[in-house]
């Protein structure tokens, strides 16, 4: 643990971080039941949390089950990351007008971004945070829809102490404890949460907070439990670091064994919190006068996404599948200096046919026997 | 949102030249901020839209000296450009950009200046052709090669003519098949690099399908001109323009960003690599 623990939140207290968002202006966003999956969705106190839930997940599998009986964040994760709340699946970028004249004028959308409070980050969707910023806000030119956003927003994370079978984020070095990017860290206890400060605004809004000390068995238990959610992943990633290794295979058969498999589908680039492609369309009004231009999460699964006249570049799904992986594991590291993965797992989980990359990488990895 | 830099300008066109049956030339004059002028080199491209259709990446064919207008040379291939084709003078466009990085040309002045372009898309390399023209004493000789796939795909005749008229300037054309009336070479372009003039002032810049691409690289390295003064034009898909949409990315590099210009030597491991 990086920080002091700043003390001890009694489970019956919990209400009052809730309480004093809300004061400070912000909306409450945090993970909630629907459909059988935890998703973020709007929250106004505890008990709108998932509680006495666990996630069973595996390859192509995404299960909830009664859980630790009082706990809230006795689970992994859902389907989704921060990544639709900054950047949105679908975003008008401008307007434009058509005069009966034919002159054109545009206007800008009005975004009124309320600022979020996010309760329930786990370790690896804050590294996968840090690294959209990268991407979007910290270029020459960054993106003032997702700027505005991520400004305001406040970060409230959770010591992951129940990974899922899918979670290999102690291999990437992501998790399973928060130790950066939070505004408030909550270690989950049976008997609370040992809360600690991470930034400023967090540092002043646990001053307000109803905290009691906290005591050394406690902190123990939160040490035990950590080490254990660490320690019980099973799938890992051969390297933290696979720069020049993937891009050096091209012609690698296994390419082709995982394009067998492969359904091209994109679940993956959906559900995975790093990965950023968007495409950009008009959308027009029925009556002709207005046009949106709008962006779209797009992925590099579709055909469209390498389309170039009078063929796609990627025309089979082996060269998808390829551009996908070495681009996640190996040119990030030259675009963003780390890896694109963070270990969330969630493309195994999400992905219909079972794929898990961890278990085909290392194959990849391996000089191919002849022919 | 203030400020937002996704925006569009609105532009007029102001002239339409039909090139051949399915290329056009649109002169277009950005209408808005007029305080602010706009500068751009030879090799960059802006994101041109029709109203209600969509944008395309479109290279600038114009000169930078000609601050008030940008030409581009479109091919008519899709959905975005027929519909451009279909607009008349003092129709509106959308315009975003210069975008790219384009060609180092302030670099190349005094140098003797090669040219291949293939196929239909040669329009990032006539803007070096124009820019050289117009400052013909600044540079040293130029040899343009040009080849089409049939003699119906070539235009530009009459320009190609008159660049030949011009002190130090030679264009061979060639076509993969003959016909009548033809009267440059038959095959491949890469068959007249043999016969250019090459000193160790050449410098070579490159743009066309990218297995012509690389059978070029390969004559001219033969050549002896060394591998730093290859330059290519890479066409990838363009949507945001900023490095930000990802369909652009060839292995590390967002093409639209660092690109679409590049040294052979930056590029040259990504090259040649099928479905990349």
């Amino acid at each position: 643990m990086t920080e002091a623990t700043g003390g001890f939140l009694e489970r019956e207290r919990f209400c009052a971080l809730f309480d004093l968002l809300r004061e400070r202006g912000y909306h409450l966003v945090g993970p909630r039941i629907r459909d059988g999956a935890i998703v973020y969705g709007e929250v106004s106190g505890p008990e709108d949390l998932p509680h006495g839930v666990r996630d069973l997940q595996g390859a192509a599998s995404y299960r909830l089950a009664p859980g630790e009986s009082g706990r809230h964040f006795a689970w992994a994760n859902g389907p989704q990351a921060l990544k639709p709340l900054l950047f949105f699946p679908r975003e008008t970028l401008w307007e434009s007008r058509r005069e009966p004249d034919g002159s054109l004028s545009f206007s800008s959308p009005d975004s009124p971004s309320k600022p979020l409070a996010i309760i329930g980050v786990r370790a690896c969707d804050l590294s996968a945070l840090d690294l959209q910023d990268r991407h979007f806000g910290k270029g020459p030119f960054p993106d003032p829809f997702y700027a505005a956003r991520r400004r305001d927003l406040f970060l409230i994370a959770v010591d992951c102490s129940h990974p899922a079978e899918t979670c290999f984020c102690a291999s990437t070095g992501d998790g399973p404890e928060a130790r950066s990017g939070f505004d408030l860290a909550l270690g989950e206890i049976d008997e609370g949460f040992l809360v600690r400060a991470g930034s400023e605004k967090g540092r002043d809004l646990l001053r307000d907070l109803p905290l009691s000390p906290s005591d050394p068995h406690m902190e123990e238990a939160l040490n035990h439990q950590t080490d254990q959610a660490r320690n019980s992943q099973r799938r890992a990633l051969p390297s933290r670091n696979l720069r020049g290794l993937l891009a050096a295979r091209p012609d690698h058969p296994h390419w082709n064994d995982l394009a067998t498999r492969c359904l091209s589908c994109g679940n993956c680039t959906s559900v995975c919190p790093t990965c950023f492609c968007f495409s950009e369309h008009e959308d027009t009004s029925l009556d002709g006068r207005t046009s949106r231009h709008v962006r779209q999460w797009d992925s590099c699964f579709t055909p469209g996404h390498s389309y170039i006249h009078p063929a796609p570049l990627r025309g089979e799904t082996r060269f998808r599948y390829r551009q996908w992986l070495t681009h996640k594991l190996d040119y990030w590291h030259d675009q963003y200096g780390r890896s694109g993965c963070v270990g969330c797992g969630r493309c195994v989980s999400w992905c219909p046919v079972g794929i898990d990359f961890t278990a085909d990488l290392p194959l990849l990895l391996e000089e191919p026997h002849g022919g | 949102m203030e400020g937002n830099p996704h925006m569009p300008r609105a532009a007029v066109i102001r002239d339409r030249i039909e090139e051949a049956p399915t290329v056009l030339t649109l002169r277009i004059e950005p209408l808005e901020d007029p305080q602010v002028p706009f500068s751009f080199s030879p090799g960059q491209f802006n994101m041109v839209g029709v109203f209600g259709v969509g944008e395309v990446p479109l290279s600038i064919v114009s000169d930078p000296l000609d601050t008030d207008f940008f030409d581009h040379t479109v091919r008519i291939v899709g959905r975005v450009t027929e519909a451009m084709a279909r607009l008349k003078v003092g129709d509106r466009l959308t315009i975003r950009g210069p975008f790219g990085n384009g060609w180092p040309l302030e670099g190349a002045r005094g140098r003797d200046i090669v040219l291949v372009s293939g196929g239909l898309g040669c329009a990032p390399l006539v803007s070096v052709v124009n820019y050289v023209v117009r400052r013909r004493e600044d540079f040293g000789s130029l040899t343009v090669l040009h080849g089409v796939k049939n003699p119906g795909d070539l235009f530009w005749k009459d320009r190609f003519a008159r660049l030949n008229t011009l002190g130090g300037t030679r264009v061979f054309l060639t076509s993969d098949v003959g016909g009548s009336g033809w009267e440059g070479a038959v095959g491949p372009v890469t068959n007249l690099i043999p016969h250019i003039p090459v000193t160790a002032r050449t410098t070579a810049k490159i743009c066309g399908p990218e297995p012509m691409m690389l059978a070029t690289v390969k004559k001219l390295l033969a050549q002896g001109i060394p591998e730093s003064e290859l330059w290519v034009s890479l066409e990838r898909n363009m949507q945001c323009a900023a490095g930000f949409c990802g369909h652009c990315q060839l292995g590390e590099m967002f093409v639209c960003r660092s690109g679409p210009v590049f040294r052979y030597p930056e590029i040259k491991n990504r090259l040649g690599i099928r479905g990349l």
